[in-house]
């Protein structure tokens, strides 16, 4: 066993010694990470395959579908119709599992980079090394978390042209709640989000398996809220009044009667209507019509119920999100998840500072 | 130093029985009460809301069909509440997600994790023996959590019954039949058999790739093919369609396709809306009745009724609504056939696996 | 590395208690305790994986334990050798080198060559004096002044540990490096600490260099002196 000797060391100078250069990290961080990542750019890259081929076919159909003359004529409009029929229930269920992507993206590449070092004990290497753990830290999210944001917003592009068609013949609405985390720079926020959330969640868990886990459930939590509950507060709703139908494009979020300012209550305007009706189908249907036919008197019934309340007093009342505020509505979006993310990310590095064991 | 003596070994090695099966239950207890524990959470949390917003949906759904006369604005204003209530849970998607949760979250890590830390060398050499001990892990995991699950599909059972009344269609209350690609698995015992197998897949995923976050990956997206292949392509075929030509197919039924023939022969879509277009003008009442709705029921009856007299025939082929439980047998069968199939191979990848 | 008062607790448990030490530079000192003492303890507080709940610790002439200057100066290997499994050796030199300011790649590839450790292969797959010693080599590559080793070779065989060991002498008495470690197989340690620290169930019972200690209480070597002051002295404290 031979001795080896090491070479006399120079004098060092501390106040010299710059601190590691960020590019080094990042080639630790791609070392490291190259799985996680790779498995990020499968899936995106199997889920565009897929947009791109059944995109292809739906945008041909919708061209053919729209190339029909003349426009207005009951096959052309039944070609639409079918168009819809076709394809609407499956892009929405596309649509709906898209949105789990930031979640699984949060989960499996997010959660880990800080928990798995914590539960296998390799911290006690990355940590005392000179590069200092919080710097490491940051090193490690940062280009992580714009590498997976950059990923989701291309995606979203793709998922726009995807859907293009099914917006252009009115069958969805851009605020549809079902769509919007999708669109705009609302997904690459999402996917952000979900990465920070991820981060934080394997820090304080400090085991991989629960911490996606509970990344899974908080992203699906706090998305179902947005979705659900909070969306619809970004801005202040427009009130209609007395509208024929909603605006194009509109979400519409409620709907109430008033008589003189006064609201009126859904029992007492169910009365109100009911009687109405009836009046108007007694009067309007002729004796000896077939029970089948009746069907048809309804509609326009229902318009003449509608004319009579105006004319006396009442006014119908909706309040609604117009589609023009979509892109108002992404920035705010965009935004406060943006904040949201960099503030999770702050204090991660901020804990990883104060960790002791 | 002293010298240990060891006491002479006895006799009788073959008459050690094995380690009861008995004592296994508890250790497999200690071992997985985490994932279990979760899986008991999330299906408590989720059931607590279905049950909030099951009894709100119904009450809305009540309302909707005792409303009289149908048809006028209060009735309508009813069954647009109804319609619109937890409209989020009505495709069933996002509920579609819970079978493979549980079994990816309790099956991946079951022997990846044992291999990853290196613990299957002690657990491996005891006096259980390996495939029984991976057995027993096995068989009393997957039912644990096959029985809960489909307790809970009990529920979801419960919550999607108005959605499927046969009276919905003539008052327009609802296009969802019971084969639903969203809703079919949430029912009945499909539910249960996709989280067995969801399990299953699970195992082997572990045993195969041996880290577990890898594995959990994996059997999510194994799952996520096989469900769309069964539901998009395989279920429609596990009995033969229906063939008829009557124009009021029922609405419960489940239509894989339409297609119109004259003389024996299929026609193309785009023969067909030329034949439309042309008759139209023929059948319909010009005017402004025809682009109303009604004045559009209209003018397709009487184009349907002008087709027929004229040779053409709508055939449909579809899957009545009476095979919706021999449906639900027939792909829990084969699921839980594949479920066994996996975790044998588990089984016996554990046996052949060098240490 | 210097101590007054140093105390760590985990919840209602101290692990280590008024620590008070003066360990001097240049020496390899031995850190001895029976299992539980609190070593793992006041060596996470010297690298600054932890933080004191009282006292203060200060090394390498009054820095802080975490400090930029610090963690330049210690190398630190941690019970169990965590090295990244899925990563094979070349990139465990890579890494280190990209996550430190001064790294000798090629003394640190010329002393792999030299145990047959081949680079190619995933850590996790090594044997485990295997790890030890690729551990080692990546620890001395950084240059450190001080190396801290958290009990290294429990799990080695007899000829590897003696290799090991004799890598840190070699360290040592060629560099300079002053060595901290911990250890309970006392019996190696004779030949190459020239100062001991004996903890036991938290406090500190013996500080010095090793001749005077055998000096002062009359023992032959280290393994009856921990054994006779831990088996006398159960709560005493150094005097």
């Amino acid at each position: 066993m031979t001795a080896l000797t090491i070479p006399a060391r120079p004098e060092e100078d501390d106040a010299s010694l710059r601190p590691v250069p960020w590019r080094q990290l990042a080639w630790v961080t791609w070392r490291q990470h190259r799985f996680a990542l790779g498995g990020v750019a499968m899936l995106f890259g199997g889920l565009a395959l897929y947009l791109w081929l059944s995109g292809s076919s739906m945008h041909h159909a919708y061209a053919t579908a729209i190339a029909c003359h003349p426009a207005s004529s009951y096959a052309c409009q039944n070609q639409v119709i079918n168009f819809d029929s076709a394809y609407g229930s499956t892009v929405q269920a596309i649509a709906t599992l898209l949105l789990a992507v930031p979640m699984l993206i949060g989960a499996f590449v997010g959660a880990p980079v800080l928990a798995r070092e914590l539960e296998t004990g390799t911290f006690r290497y990355a940590w005392t090394l000179g590069v200092g753990r919080r710097r490491w830290t940051v090193a490690k999210l940062v280009p992580l978390a714009v590498t997976v944001a950059v990923a989701g917003g291309l995606f979203s592009l793709l998922f726009s042209w995807y859907y293009e068609p099914l917006f252009a013949d009115g069958n969805s609405i851009p605020l549809d709640p079902a769509l919007f985390g999708l669109r705009g720079v609302a997904y690459a926020a999402w996917t952000l989000a979900g990465f920070a959330i991820g981060a934080l969640v394997g820090l304080l868990i400090r085991r991989v398996v629960p911490a996606v886990a509970v990344t899974l459930a908080a992203c699906f939590g706090l998305t179902f809220a947005t979705g659900v509950y909070l969306r619809q507060h970004y801005l202040a709703p427009l009130l209609g009044r007395n509208l024929a139908s909603p605006p194009a494009g509109a979400w519409v979020l409620s709907g109430w009667w008033t008589k003189g300012g006064a609201t009126v209550s859904r029992a007492v305007m169910n009365q109100v209507e009911t009687s109405l009706f009836q009046r108007v189908m007694t009067a309007t249907v002729p004796k000896n019509v077939k029970s089948d036919n009746i069907k048809f008197y309804k509609g326009p019934a229902n318009s003449q119920v509608m004319n009579y309340l105006l004319h006396h007093g009442y006014a119908q009342w909706t309040s609604y999100q117009p589609g023009s505020r979509f892109w108002p509505f992404q920035w705010i979006e965009g935004g406060w998840l943006l904040a949201l993310s960099v503030l999770l990310i702050a204090a991660t590095v901020w804990l990883v500072g104060r960790r002791a064991v | 130093m002293t010298a240990l003596t060891m006491p002479a070994a006895p006799e009788a090695d073959a008459s050690l029985r094995p380690v009861p099966w008995r004592r296994m239950a508890g250790i497999i207890w200690r071992q997985h009460r985490v994932a279990l524990t979760g899986v008991a959470v999330l299906l408590g949390v989720v059931a607590v809301l279905i049950w909030i917003a099951g009894t709100s949906m119904h009450h809305s759904y009540a309302i909707a069909v005792a409303c009289q006369p149908p048809g006028s604005p209060a009735c309508q204003e009813a069954d647009l509440a109804f319609l619109g209530s937890y409209g989020f849970l009505a495709n069933g998607i996002m509920l579609q997600v819970l079978p493979v949760l549980i079994g990816a979250f309790v099956g991946a890590p079951l022997l990846a994790r044992e291999i990853e830390t290196g613990t299957f060398r002690y657990a491996w050499t005891q006096g259980f023996g390996r495939w029984r001990w991976a057995l027993a892990k096995l068989v009393s995991l997957a039912l644990a959590v096959t029985g809960p699950a489909w307790l809970f599909s009990l529920l979801l059972s419960w919550y999607y019954q108005p959605y499927f009344f046969s009276g919905n269609q003539s008052l327009g209350l609802t296009e969802y039949t019971p084969f639903f690609p969203g809703l079919f698995d949430l029912h009945g015992v499909a539910f249960a058999a996709w989280t067995l197998t969801a399990f299953a897949i699970g195992a082997l995923a572990g045993m195969l790739i041996r880290r577990v976050v890898p594995a959990i990956a994996a059997t999510l997206a194994v799952y996520a093919g096989l469900a769309f292949a069964v539901g998009g392509l395989l279920r429609g075929h596990y009995l033969t369609p229906l063939l008829t030509t009557s124009p009021n197919v029922p609405g419960s039924a489940w239509i894989l396709g339409q297609w119109w023939t004259k003389g024996g022969v299929t026609l193309s879509h785009a023969t067909m809306d030329h034949v439309f277009n042309s008759t139209m003008p023929t059948v319909a009442p010009t005017g402004p009745a025809v682009n109303g709705p009604a004045g559009k029921d209209q003018a397709f009856s009487s184009m349907l009724q002008y087709l027929s007299q004229h040779g053409y025939t709508q055939w449909t082929r579809y899957q009545p609504g009476s095979r919706f439980w021999p449906f639900q047998w027939i792909e829990s069968g084969w699921l839980l056939a594949l479920s066994v199939l996996l975790i044998a191979t588990t089984i016996w990848l554990v046996r052949r696996r060098a240490a | 590395m210097e101590a007054s008062g140093l105390g760590k607790r985990y919840g209602s448990t101290w692990a280590l208690r008024e620590c008070t030490l003066a360990i001097p530079a240049g020496h390899v000192t031995a850190l001895v305790g029976p299992n539980g003492a609190g070593k793992s303890t006041l060596l996470n507080l010297a690298v600054g994986l932890a933080a004191p709940s009282t006292g203060e610790v200060t090394v390498l002439g009054g820095r802080l334990p975490g400090s930029p200057a610090a963690l330049d100066g210690i190398a630190f290997v941690a019970q169990d050798t965590p090295l990244y499994k899925t990563l094979s050796v070349a990139d465990m030199l890579h890494l280190t080198r990209n996550l430190t300011r001064r790294f000798d790649q090629a003394h640190a590839q010329a002393r792999l060559a030299e145990l047959d450790i081949p680079l190619q292969r995933k850590a996790g797959k090594l044997s485990g004096g295997q790890q030890a010693q690729v551990a080692l080599t990546l620890a001395l590559a950084r240059r450190p002044r001080l190396l801290v080793l958290d009990e290294p070779v429990a799990m080695l065989d007899p000829i590897a540990r003696h290799d090991f060991m004799a890598t840190v002498l070699a360290a040592a008495s060629a560099d300079g490096v002053s060595v901290l470690l911990s250890s309970h197989v006392l019996t190696e340690l004779e030949r190459v600490a020239s100062y001991l620290v004996l903890l036991a169930r938290g406090r500190v019972r013996l500080a010095g260099e090793v001749g005077d200690l055998l000096g002062r209480y009359g023992q032959a070597n280290l393994e009856e002196l921990a054994l006779h002051y831990l088996r006398d002295n159960p709560t005493g404290v150094a005097p």
